[in-house]
């Protein structure tokens, strides 16, 4: 039985979605013309008012908002509500450049929740689980977005965050947790523990996991699901945006949904900007028509993927996105070529590697260099040199037919390469460009 | 009777051979023979020891990947042509090698033991009998 959080507005006719969208969003382009004067002088220079924006069919004439705009007025040179209605900040993990910081009212910390209790109940959870959440806590929004919805779910709530993987194990076991929330390389690797440990997926009470925060592949979550035996839901989100929550996962999981009532998704051709057709592959833009104290109007979120308004079996209305390869931050570009380290995952997984893994691009007499490192298992070990050098060989040629480049493999010892508790370092570019 | 030799994957990265044999020191485990099979991108050690399954457990303990494998233990005199009249007795009976290495006999010094690792083991070793050479079981080597 399909679980849902808000019914009503979940599974609302894609009409009524549209008419609250609208209604929201022109209240919300006049917050943000009276109160961020950095937005309103973006606007002036567009030769746009308030006055233009009727309905959505309208957003397309505003400006767009990117991370270098909020570089440019941290700290609070986008904060539309005076400090004395804040009530909270969180902050990015910073991994591309400056920090940005978020700020929140009240209403919009209780509509971020309640976007992750969708999430959550999505995922099956109801008021009779337990929700382990290990994302970390602290600046990092996926700790106390997770821990809100769950509380909004009724839920009972282990604030765990991240670290300590025995003790994250036994409080499983000894708490009979049913949902995990964390990042997806720290669930393989939790995962990975369990086994050394001796449990199989029958002694673990886990039913579901909730993870996001990073690029994963489809072959990573079917990993996950065998070793903890669990159904692994994607969840997506921004710190820029409120956190956790902006899409989620049903039980079809064929892309997340996009909480339409809080959000207004465009995709965009990355080049020139300009709106592309529903169904078509493109940057994704979000606009946020609820958020009070740090409202975002027109969001490019340098993620790369589709968005689909195919019925879903789950019975929810709202848009899907499909996972994104990655966000283009994380893009490499290695002599000339694109390659998303989740690609790189994907052919790793269907050879039978475990996603403990590395990429090591370099320079070497003007010529960009690929290292994938990942470790040996006893799975894919053999006292025979020449199988071990053909798996080696064969693993060579799959990155070579998805990438385009040739990659060099290099096996590691196990355990050589250090496991993530929150997001995994998997790129190290040595270039010095 | 075949004996079990342990497979070890090791790291193409200096030190990484010690970290091994660092293990099994610290472990009390005694090394009749060891091997190294090694490509550009890494390294397979192979090793006959006291305890093979003692060895195995301490390795894997300490996050090695190592795997039993079955070779064939057999003792020549240590004098030329010893290994030659051992090998026409693998051509008469048709058993093809796949690796091959040798240790000193240990007290009888006047004996050499050779290992081989053939696709076969068991049929090799029945054909082999059957002509008359004495494959030696895992209790002998222990007790070399």
């Amino acid at each position: 039985m399909e679980h849902y959080y808000q019914p009503e507005i979940e599974c609302a006719p894609y009409e009524e979605i549209r008419k609250i969208q609208s209604e929201k969003l022109v209240k919300q382009v006049k917050h943000v013309w009276d109160n961020v004067p950095y937005y309103r002088k973006k606007m002036e220079e567009k030769g746009v008012t308030p006055d233009d924006i009727k309905s959505v069919d309208d957003l397309h004439k505003l400006p767009f908002l990117s991370k270098a705009d909020l570089r440019e007025t941290y700290p609070d040179g986008l904060l539309a509500v005076p400090k004395d209605d804040v009530v909270r900040i969180h902050s990015t993990s910073g991994t591309t450049g400056k920090r940005v910081v978020a700020y929140y009212t009240q209403n919009d910390i209780d509509l971020w929740e309640d976007c992750c209790a969708r999430a959550i109940m999505a995922a099956g959870g109801t008021n009779e689980d337990v929700v382990q959440v290990s994302y970390g806590y602290g600046l990092f929004t996926g700790g106390a977005g997770l821990h809100g919805g769950s509380h909004k779910v009724g839920s009972l709530t282990i604030p765990m965050s991240s670290g300590n993987t025995d003790r994250q194990i036994m409080f499983i076991k000894d708490l009979n947790a049913t949902i995990l929330c964390c990042t997806p390389s720290y669930a393989a690797y939790l995962g990975e523990r369990m086994q050394e440990m001796g449990y199989g997926p029958d002694d673990i009470p886990l039913k579901a996991g909730i993870f996001g925060a990073e690029a994963w592949s489809e072959e990573m979550r079917q990993s996950i699901q065998k070793t903890m035996g669990i159904k692994a839901f994607d969840i997506y989100g921004l710190t820029e945006l409120s956190g956790p929550g902006v899409a989620f996962e049903c039980s079809a999981q064929q892309g997340m949904h996009i909480n339409e009532d809080h959000f207004i998704a465009e995709i965009i051709d990355p080049d020139t900007g300009e709106v592309l057709p529903e169904g078509e592959q493109g940057e994704l833009v979000f606009t946020a028509i609820d958020k009070e104290a740090f409202p975002m109007i027109r969001y490019r979120t340098k993620d790369i993927c589709r968005l689909s308004r195919e019925k879903c079996s789950c019975g929810r209305t709202h848009v899907r996105m499909a996972k994104p390869m990655g966000r283009s931050d994380d893009m490499l570009i290695i002599r000339g070529v694109n390659v998303f380290p989740s690609e790189i995952e994907t052919v790793l997984l269907n050879n039978g590697y475990a996603a403990n893994y590395q990429i090591v691009v370099d320079r070497v007499n003007n010529t960009d260099t690929l290292d994938v490192q990942v470790e040996m298992t006893p799975e894919m070990f053999n006292d025979n040199v020449g199988e071990v050098e053909e798996r080696q060989k064969k693993l060579m040629a799959d990155l070579k037919s998805m990438l385009g480049i040739k990659a060099k493999v290099s096996l590691l010892a196990p355990k050589s390469i250090a496991r993530s508790e929150g997001k995994a370092v998997r790129v190290i570019d040595k270039r010095k460009i | 009777m075949s004996v079990q030799q342990i497979s070890v994957f090791l790291e193409n990265k200096p030190g990484t051979l010690k970290k091994m044999t660092g293990v099994l020191a610290s472990h009390g485990i005694d090394l009749r023979a060891t091997s190294l099979a090694e490509t550009k991108d890494f390294g397979i050690a192979r090793l006959i020891v006291d305890d093979a399954l003692e060895a195995v457990s301490t390795l894997k303990e300490h996050d090695f990947v190592a795997s039993l494998t079955p070779v064939l233990a057999i003792e020549i005199p240590d004098e030329a042509g010893g290994l030659d009249k051992l090998l026409d007795k693998f051509t008469d009976e048709s058993v093809n090698i796949e690796y091959m290495y040798a240790f000193p006999g240990g007290r009888n010094t006047d004996r050499a033991c050779m290992i081989f690792r053939v696709a076969d083991t068991k049929a090799a070793e029945a054909r082999l009998t059957g002509a008359g050479v004495k494959v030696l079981t895992q209790e002998e080597i222990s007790n070399i």
